[in-house]
């Protein structure tokens, strides 16, 4: 042990999955190396000191030692356990989603300290808000941003013309909108509302507690995830799996609303 | 020479491809496993063989708790000494053997064969929780104890069976906070096991 060398960090887990008898592989976001795969012996085992570490949106600080194939979680400290994600139906399927596209959309050591800041700001936000789906909607925009996929909302993509309050279009290959003359240039372009440009701005100039002031119609809330959905999904190539969950807690299967939880998550 | 070493190693590397699907076993432990057949005497490696084609044969899931049984229903659900008034939930097979290891527990069991994973694209549908509905309707049951395990995937399971199951009007229990948060049952020891299903509380 003393000859392998170790190192510092700090990660929320994004995923983790069973290897051997009892040991996991976690997947983490780190601020200074990016994502990272580590596995975590024997935390299977109630014993295991490193369980509540490697659990599902947990956000510690890190000792790994460097390891053959993979580096070996060695200890580490809770810094924040996110309960309500844990403990809330409604909040843990949004937390599920928000990690999904996190570890979807990146590649193992690409450092991003503002992805790993939207995160954790994302999931602190996720314990105690009332609006989840504007939250993620909000979450998804920053995201994108981050990612260089910062959808221009201002000019027409194809002919840099300024948008008209009319029915305009969303491109995802063209990463932006369409005027009403561009149209035909993408076929998988669909129809965008003005008040739906109009959101997607606010989500993209705005920080979440002055976004969420906005007062927004169903429908046009559904608009909106729609266009980002499609877009996500172009640039994924990929469904985003855990939309399916989200989708059918919102389908009124659930007879009663997720109750409230305290704001404070343990640690 | 050259060409028996080549038919030779054709089954070898066909047995190493199947050993490594197992889970847990990564490539090198599939080729230790295999080398180790390979010099095993032949009588040990026939049983193991018979053992592995019986397990398909004669083993299926119980037509009522979807447990492993070896007919139509598993010696729980044959059992008239059971509590037929209580259920206990859990993920998978492994988990009834520790919470029968007990001795405390009486009622009947349903296995749902996973957890609610949304990342997986797993969701009630893909479990046994249709079935698991199904049994509560003719009032026979009084009380659902929900064991799966203390990790996220665990708790979104229960939570959403607790408001299905709730809203029928179905006493929901859940194993107490005794387990540490992120363990998994099949591991659980037995005193912390029983202590747990003694004082579960009730959620709905
Ligand atoms: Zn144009
Ligand atoms: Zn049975």
């Amino acid at each position: 042990m003393s000859s392998s060398k170790t190192y510092r960090t700090e990660g929320v887990v994004l995923r983790r999955s069973d290897s051997g008898e009892a040991d996991r592989i976690i997947t983490f976001l780190t601020p200074d190396k990016g994502k990272i795969h580590a596995v975590a012996r024997g935390v299977r085992k109630p014993k295991s000191k490193l369980y509540g570490l490697v659990e599902l949106f947990t956000h510690s600080s890190l000792m790994l030692a460097q390891g053959h194939s993979l580096d070996i979680v060695a200890q580490g400290e809770t810094i924040h356990t996110f309960l309500p994600l844990k403990s809330d139906l409604q909040r843990s399927a949004c937390a599920f989603y928000v990690a999904e596209l996190v570890n979807r959309f990146t590649l193992e050591h690409e450092e991003n300290r503002a992805l790993f800041d939207l995160l954790i700001h994302t999931l602190e936000q996720l314990c105690c808000e009332k609006n989840v789906s504007l939250l993620l909607r909000h979450f998804e925009v920053n995201l994108l941003q981050c990612l260089g996929y910062r959808p221009n909302l201002h000019r027409c993509v194809e002919c840099n013309a300024l948008l008209q309050p009319v029915t305009n279009a969303f491109s995802p290959a063209g990463g932006g909108i369409l005027c009403p003359g561009c149209v035909k240039t993408d076929q998988m372009a669909r129809p965008i509302s003005v008040d739906a440009i109009k959101v997607l701005r606010v989500l993209q100039g705005f920080d979440f507690a002055t976004a969420s002031r906005v007062r927004i119609k169903q429908g046009l809330a559904q608009e909106v995830e729609q266009v980002l959905r499609s877009y996500i999904e172009f640039l994924l190539e990929h469904k985003v799996q855990s939309a399916a969950w989200l989708d059918t807690l919102k389908g009124g299967d659930l007879a009663s609303p997720s109750p409230s939880y305290p704001v404070t998550s343990a640690s | 020479m050259g060409r028996q070493s080549i038919s030779l190693t054709e089954p070898v590397a066909r047995l190493v491809d199947a050993l490594h699907k197992l889970p847990g076993i990564g490539p090198k432990s599939a080729q230790r496993l295999a080398y180790y057949l390979l010099q095993a005497d032949k009588e040990q490696v026939k049983a193991l063989s018979e053992a592995i084609t019986m397990v398909k044969e004669k083993v299926s899931l119980c037509s009522v708790c979807f447990n492993i049984a070896d007919s139509e229903k598993c010696e729980v659900c044959r059992d008239p000494q059971r509590d037929a008034s209580m259920i206990c939930v859990v993920e998978k097979p492994m988990d009834v053997l520790p919470i029968e290891r007990t001795k405390v527990y009486k009622g009947l069991y349903h296995v749902l064969h996973g957890t609610i994973a949304p990342t997986e694209g797993i969701g009630p549908d893909q479990l046994r929780v249709r079935e698991l509905l199904a049994r509560l309707r003719d009032g026979t049951v009084k009380e659902v104890m929900l064991a799966t395990n203390p990790n996220v995937e665990g708790e979104a399971t229960a939570m959403y069976l607790q408001k299905q199951i709730g809203a029928m009007g179905v006493r929901v229990t859940r194993l107490a906070r005794g387990l540490p948060f992120g363990a998994d049952l099949e591991y659980t020891d037995d005193v912390t096991l029983t202590g747990a299903i003694q004082r579960r509380e009730q959620i709905s």
